[in-house]
């Protein structure tokens, strides 16, 4: 029993830590907080606290999404990136802004996850119609397809001088995330609870439709269920925070190297390492040219176009398992 | 189970036409025909994979789209060709999605003894916790099976089975199709491209031509050389190995 959950309490201790030492990290001291020094507590209420339960939730959740999408599309390379889901969430963004005057965060995510849920689902039947088995064609059909609605945006911020606006949806950025403006993230907690309970019915769809259908399972309606989830989580962290690539894509592909790909017993250990790594990532962003910070995507960007092109190597390198005799 | 007129269509071309036949219980049942027959698509539409245009299937008095889906999958199992597959799951998880139209996501106590059973019955025991995409292509086929026989149902249909499989394993896959009749007593309906194998394993033999059910019944009624030549229009040779009829064609 200990040893099935090993890894997830080293990942969750590491995370702890990782989240403690985090909160030190910025422009004003807070270590007088040890001495009890009301202010500097202040600080950690308004700023820090939310900020990282902002990463931690972030982190948790373009994971988790990136983790369904894989299993649902049966394809290692599709994410909430690849995927169109994160590129139709900016439309669906911007397009709030455009039309309420003086949007309210509510907005925004409604018609953030409307766009998210539209688009991932576009996409999504183009792939099953034109029947793709090529593992690479389909992420670059997504790419593209994501390129497509990037330049629609593009197209209305540009046309309705909403650049500015722009740049914070497309680049994801924690230093703006104070108390009363990020509440929204926690919406990811009853999500990801509820793909863990229905982690089965993912696996089982994944396996295919005729694979479904023998079990009982309603494979469009699962199909579109656990879409939906993931649609959702990403919309509510393109609001939030903007635009975070690769970890949706990255995380769920190097925790399946170490727990396989049943969900319901590798969904923790993916949240967690998501988790540590956009932390990882914030941390490094705001150390490199202190006292100013590199927005998060940048970061995540390099680090993870690293390890994405090492999945890759790796990814399409396997060789084909060995027929042995069998000792019978 | 009783199939009356059944019919399927895609576009103009009719790829089932007509076909009426009863799958007998407790029996190991060979469907056969050139590419094409249609024999594939009659098999997805008894197991509801497929929607049907016209006609009737019966299963215990009820017809099969009148089963509420999850009850269906407690009494009818189907494995289609699966080589596609590459998710990494181990062979003991595969095996306890068979008990899924039981216990959904919670195993039981119940569930894992059965589990292991079928584990056990295809022999598998010291791969249980390798994953899938290790083992070899006959390991990999009887790990399927294994989630056939976990998940407990009377019949079980195959859809070509010793498909990618050398003629050892092939062998072997028909051996277990047999033993899954003899001794857990469930009714097994094959869809095989090896006429052989289907003449020498199965109790009854359906052939299928351009969509018509040409002949059903027993493998000696059927394994004759103006039936076989009529399916493929080729010349065959009948010669009995070991009470069985053996076709050879050249």
């Amino acid at each position: 029993m200990i040893r099935k959950y090993r890894l997830a309490i080293i990942l969750a201790v590491i995370l702890f830590v990782l989240s403690f030492l985090s909160l030190f990290v910025g422009v004003l001291d807070i270590t007088p907080i040890l001495k009890g020094d009301f202010e500097a507590f202040e600080i950690v209420l308004i700023s820090r606290l939310p900020r990282l339960m902002a990463i931690i939730c972030t982190g948790v959740g373009m994971s988790i999404a990136g983790l369904i999408m894989q299993q649902l599309c049966m394809n290692k390379f599709v994410s909430p990136t690849t995927g169109a889901t994160i590129a139709s969430a900016q439309l669906g963004r911007l397009l709030a802004m455009l039309v309420f005057t003086g949007t309210t965060l509510a907005q925004q995510t409604l018609m953030s996850f409307a766009f998210a849920l539209l688009g991932t689902w576009i996409f999504v039947w183009l792939i099953q119609t034109i029947k793709f088995k090529d593992v690479i064609m389909v992420p670059l059909i997504g790419i593209m397809f994501s390129n497509v609605i990037g330049g629609v945006t593009s197209y209305f911020a540009y046309k309705y001088n909403m650049t500015q606006a722009l740049s914070a949806i497309l680049v994801g950025d924690f230093s703006l995330i104070i108390r009363g403006r990020y509440e929204i993230v926690y919406l990811i907690v009853p999500l990801v609870i509820i793909a863990y309970i229905y982690a089965n019915h993912f696996n089982i769809v994944g396996m295919g439709e005729n694979f479904a259908k023998n079990l009982g399972v309603n494979y469009n309606r699962m199909m579109f269920f656990g879409l939906s989830i993931a649609a959702l989580i990403t919309a509510s962290i393109v609001v939030i925070v903007g635009t975070i690539s690769y970890i949706g894509l990255i995380v769920p592909n190097i925790v399946s190297m170490f727990r396989g790909d049943k969900i319901q017993g590798s969904l923790v250990e993916v949240g967690l390492v998501g988790a540590i790594f956009v932390l990882i990532c914030d941390v490094i962003g705001r150390l490199i040219i202190f006292p100013y910070e590199l927005p998060i995507d940048l970061v995540a960007g390099v680090i993870g176009s690293i390890l994405f092109l090492g999945i890759m190597y790796r990814r399409l390198r396997v060789p084909k398992p060995k027929i042995r005799v069998e000792g019978r | 189970m009783v199939i009356r007129n059944l019919t399927k269509a895609y576009g103009d071309k009719v790829v089932v036409n007509n076909v009426s036949f009863e799958i007998p219980q407790g029996k190991v049942i060979s469907l056969i025909g050139p590419n094409g027959a249609g024999k594939s698509t009659v098999l997805n539409m008894v197991t509801r994979l497929t929607p049907r245009d016209s006609g009737e299937i019966e299963f215990f008095g009820k017809d099969i789209k009148d089963w509420k889906s999850k009850e269906l999958s407690k009494k009818l199992a189907i494995l289609t060709q699966i080589n596609h597959i590459q998710m990494k799951l181990t062979v003991k998880e595969l095996v306890g999605f068979g008990r899924f139209p039981y216990s959904g996501s919670r195993l039981t106590e119940h569930d894992h003894k059965k589990v292991a059973e079928a584990i056990k019955y295809m022999e598998l025991d010291e791969f249980e916790d390798r994953f899938i995409d290790q083992l070899s292509g006959g390991q990999r086929q009887r790990a399927y099976i294994a989630m056939v026989i976990a998940q407990d149902t009377d019949y079980v249909f195959l859809d070509e089975p010793t498909n990618n499989l050398d003629i050892y394993h092939a062998s072997n896959m028909m051996q277990i199709a047999r033993r899954l009749c003899d001794e857990l007593g469930k009714t097994v309906v094959l869809v095989l491209h090896e006429i052989n194998f289907a003449s020498t394993y199965s109790d009854y033999i359906g052939a299928f031509k351009d969509g018509y059910l040409r002949i059903f019944g027993t493998v000696e009624e059927v394994m004759t050389q103006e039936v076989l030549k009529d399916l493929y229009n080729v010349d065959f040779e009948i010669m009995e190995i070991n009470g069985k009829p053996i076709s050879i064609h050249y």
